[in-house]
């Protein structure tokens, strides 16, 4: 396999896997986050601290403490949020922790004061956005506009080496199947039975005795934890992370990825984004790239309209559907047919 | 503090009173349930039935009044839905509320009296003793043919039978049942009385209805709802002899 294709198949897995956290909490909770760039960004950032320390000397200014922008932009000194990041272990730590504990205090405030749908998914919009303009500001010390880039090293093996953009495609694979195996375990548990109760009639829900915010929170924390791997992964493939990566549109983008695979199916989160990814490649390098935002949104359109579940989804009811049918002619007495789900709206049923 | 009188009621209501705009949907209603007793209520669209059974959930927050559970214990103005149904008291829906894209075994075993915390649920594994449990429900609501399908699929009448099993499956000390025979069919509203009268046999349930021969069929204390109080109260016979009672509820 040639080096760019690598690179590019391991930034497609790293979006699959940020494409099955969004469907964790969106899929079978009815939580629709358009901010989840925000944590992948965030585990992005945490990687490129990382890979910044590692330059080391090797910088155009030659400064052994300070990365290139700060020197460039008269940092004295190195900010204390900056500590640590020198260390793989800590920088690993932080990939978690910083999505994960900005998760937490979102939802904390969010699920407690009870707020649900369009309103939700609207303040997610505004958080990611927020960060978006901070992580711009020069003075905020994570390189203004430009970002972190020029990376040299992982681990002491060059990021550009064959071998390494190997290893990380791999470890990005693994990554996926991990995550994969995480939400599984977790949506066929009871919880997993008690989240969909909570997307299907959460004040219901409620009145069995359940406290939906707590749950509501675990899966939110959770899902913004997978992101953040999937961004910390997806930073030294891809050689850069910058301000962009918390765009509004980003994460709106990776949501249609699993509105097209198919919302509350995990292998169709992951194979959206993979298709959609690959089908984005594959216009944007041609003279239709110019259109490719307008094909994007009539892929969106189309989907929702056509194709409510989404490719797997819609597999998955054709062969029920099928076995049912079977099942009636095998046996007279026939289990009643599922009904239809009503049409997957963007926006989870509002409670009540 | 509830005083000498309220201390053996299982539900004590004195003097509530929510509006909701400057409308009075309860205006100082004051009843209470015995452990043991089914209490049925009546009342015209607008009487405050449902509002009634709101405040005691915690879904509506009285703004007078006074609230009180399981012999004067616990009052229950100052808790929210997730705690009053932990303490015991369970709820059915006018409109059947079931999860429908769960099996019917999945909608009663979330229903289920066991650990409702994240961390319990997360680990959890099925008893030997729960899936007795639910076997036992199944069969008291007759929905064991159809267990594995999805709630869904079910027709109106099962839905509600399988709401009052989900209520069952709580264990609660008192169940508040909102219109369980709406929609049904006459047979199917027989057996829900019968149903009913036999799951009073160890629980307290206030039951709120229109269909006035399934209140007879129940044969318990009635109480009739007006403008959110209470207007007559006693067998269905004395209630439904009360003058005002046929003026604003049952017709000439």
């Amino acid at each position: 396999m040639p080096v760019y294709l690598v690179a590019l198949w391991g930034k497609y897995v790293c979006y699959a896997l940020l494409a099955l956290s969004i469907d964790l909490i969106w899929g079978y909770c009815g939580i629709l986050s358009l901010g989840h760039g925000a944590f992948f960004a965030l585990g992005g950032y945490a990687m490129g601290m990382y890979l910044m320390r590692q330059i080391g000397s090797r910088g155009v200014y030659g400064n052994p403490i300070l990365p290139d922008f700060m020197v460039f932009l008269n940092y004295k000194a190195l900010p204390w949020y900056w500590y640590g990041f020198d260390h793989f272990w800590f920088a690993a730590i932080m990939i978690l922790l910083a999505p994960g504990l900005l998760a937490f205090c979102f939802g904390w405030l969010a699920f407690r004061s009870r707020v649900t749908g369009v309103y939700l998914s609207i303040i997610t919009q505004a958080m990611t956005y927020a960060l978006l303009l901070a992580f711009f500001r020069n003075d905020f010390g994570f390189g203004g506009n430009n970002g972190l880039t020029d990376f040299k090293d992982i681990l002491g093996f060059n990021v550009q080496a064959q071998g390494t953009r190997l290893v990380l495609f791999s470890v990005s694979c693994i990554a996926l199947a991990l995550g994969f195996f995480i939400c599984r375990a977790v949506i066929t548990s009871k919880f997993g039975k008690v989240l969909v109760a909570i997307r299907d009639a959460e004040s219901r829900t409620r009145f069995l005795g359940y406290r939906v915010e707590n749950y509501k929170l675990f899966v939110f924390v959770l899902s913004a934890c997978m992101a953040g791997v999937a961004g910390a992964l997806y930073v030294p493939q891809v050689g850069i992370i910058n301000p962009g990566e918390f765009a509004p549109a980003s994460s709106i983008e990776a949501v249609i990825w699993v509105a097209v695979g198919g919302r509350g199916t995990l292998t169709g989160a992951a194979l959206g984004a993979l298709v959609v990814n690959y089908g984005k490649t594959y216009f944007t390098s041609g003279f239709l790239a110019p259109y490719w935002l307008f094909l994007l949104g009539a892929l969106f359109v189309a989907v929702t309209q056509l194709l409510p579940r989404g490719i797997v989804g819609t597999w998955r009811y054709y062969m029920s559907k099928r076995r049912e049918q079977q099942a009636a002619d095998d046996a007279e007495a026939a289990v009643p047919p599922a009904p239809p789900p009503s049409a997957t709206s963007l926006l989870a049923r509002p409670a009540e | 503090m509830a005083d000498q009188k309220t201390t053996s009621a299982m539900l004590y209501i004195n003097g509530v009173s929510v509006s909701f705009d400057g409308f009075r949907a309860l205006n100082n209603l004051s009843f209470s349930v015995e452990p043991g007793e089914m209490r049925a209520i009546i009342g015209p669209n607008g009487a405050g039935k449902t509002t009634m059974m709101d405040g005691v959930t915690g879904k509506t927050r009285p703004d007078t009044g006074e609230v009180v559970f399981d012999g004067g214990v616990h009052d229950l103005t100052s808790l929210d839905e997730t705690q009053i149904a932990e303490l015991g008291i369970g709820r059915k829906f006018q409109k059947p509320t079931v999860f429908d894209m769960h099996t019917v075994d999945d909608n009663l075993r979330l229903a289920l009296k066991a650990d409702r915390r994240t961390r319990g649920t997360l680990f959890w594994k099925d008893s030997s003793e729960e899936r007795d449990r639910l076997d036992i429900i199944l069969k008291t609501i007759r929905l064991t043919p159809s267990r594995a399908a999805v709630a869904g699929s079910l027709s109106h009448g099962q839905k509600q039978w399988l709401e009052i099993g989900m209520l069952l499956a709580q264990e609660p000390k008192l169940m508040l049942i909102d219109e369980p025979v709406a929609g049904m069919t006459d047979a199917e509203t027989k057996q829900t009385a019968d149903l009913l009268r036999e799951i009073n046999r160890d629980r307290t349930i206030v039951v709120v209805e229109h269909d006035m021969t399934f209140v007879r069929d129940l044969g318990v204390r009635v109480i009739c709802l007006h403008e959110g109080s209470v207007l007559a109260e006693g067998t269905i016979d004395q209630v439904s002899e009360n003058e005002r009672v046929v003026e604003v509820y049952l017709g000439r």
